[in-house]
């Protein structure tokens, strides 16, 4: 049994940390096909007015659809996400990186078994997705 | 500039994609996505998969472009440099496999002005080689409104 099987509406979900670093940028770049330069490129990013460096919105969600599939134990029950990208998160040029907290709470458990989870996502306290829903379906 | 709102409703020719299995794997490991069903063909058999299965937000690497090439068109109006992706979904109705051969068709679900920026809702209508749907996803961008404006 995963920690979603089991949760109630309102349970919250045991929380991750997830890194992102530079090196990580540019590998989900070449793999989603999204070289938009502010998301490796601090001379172009500052030029657009940016703090820096920030990480694609796109990757920010799928590491929080990565978070809900472990805790689903199956990449295949999560059958809807959905996101607003409220906040950039900004990159430093450094072997730490930018940290994102990961957090979830089971809003609703269908008839069916279906799971409503509301994802967080915050870096340095600040929520970076706003409104994301998971729908999760376990077999 | 407003946006063509006569873009509401319109759709475009459709791109075809073939999903492989070293495009997973290596989509899958950028986003850290470590479970066998994204990288071993035979634990996805087991689990009565016809292969391996895409991570949830990989159907970016098609959608994205399918969409680019519609928010490029000049008669929409968008400037792709002030633009700011603000919202995304996925819907699924089935898992996305390595082998599949699918068709993705994008329509504009809404264009609208708000405090001055614009915002364009697309949709992209996935379907696979029989026709069944796969899957859909929604894509919101808002158009800075320039300095000048």
């Amino acid at each position: 049994m995963t920690a979603l099987a089991d949760a109630a509406p309102g349970d919250a979900l045991e929380p991750r940390t997830a890194t992102i670093t530079r090196a990580d940028l540019v590998r989900y770049a070449g793999a989603s096909g999204d070289l938009n330069p502010i998301h490796w490129n601090e001379r172009v990013a500052t030029e657009v007015g940016l703090p820096g460096v920030i990480a694609h919105g796109m990757f920010t969600m799928a590491l929080a659809a990565r978070y809900v599939a472990d805790l689903a134990g199956d990449p295949t029950a999560v059958v809807a996400f959905s996101t607003r990208f409220t906040r950039p998160v900004v990159v430093p040029d450094d072997d730490t990186g930018a940290a994102v907290e990961l957090g979830g709470k089971v809003t609703d458990v269908a008839d069916d078994g279906t799971r409503t989870v509301s994802v967080t996502a915050t870096h340095e306290g600040k929520g970076v997705l706003g409104k994301a829903v998971a729908t999760v379906r376990l077999a | 500039m407003p946006l063509d709102a006569s873009f509401v409703g319109r759709t475009w020719p459709a791109e075809n994609y073939e999903v492989s299995l070293e495009k997973i794997r290596e989509f899958a490991t950028a986003v850290g996505a470590e479970h066998p069903l994204h990288h071993d063909r035979e634990a996805a058999r087991a689990a009565g998969h016809p292969d391996v299965v895409a991570p949830t937000t990989f159907p970016v690497v098609f959608t994205w472009p399918a969409t680019k090439r519609v928010v490029d068109d000049p008669a929409l109006g968008l400037d792709f440099s002030r633009v700011v992706h603000r919202d995304q979904a996925f819907e699924l109705a089935r898992p996305l496999y390595a082998g599949d051969v699918v068709t993705t068709v994008v329509s504009v679900d809404e264009v609208r002005e708000l405090a001055g920026n614009d915002v364009v809702t697309f949709r992209c209508d996935v379907t696979d080689a029989e026709g069944s749907a796969v899957l859909t996803t929604t894509a919101t961008l808002v158009g800075r409104a320039g300095d000048d404006a």
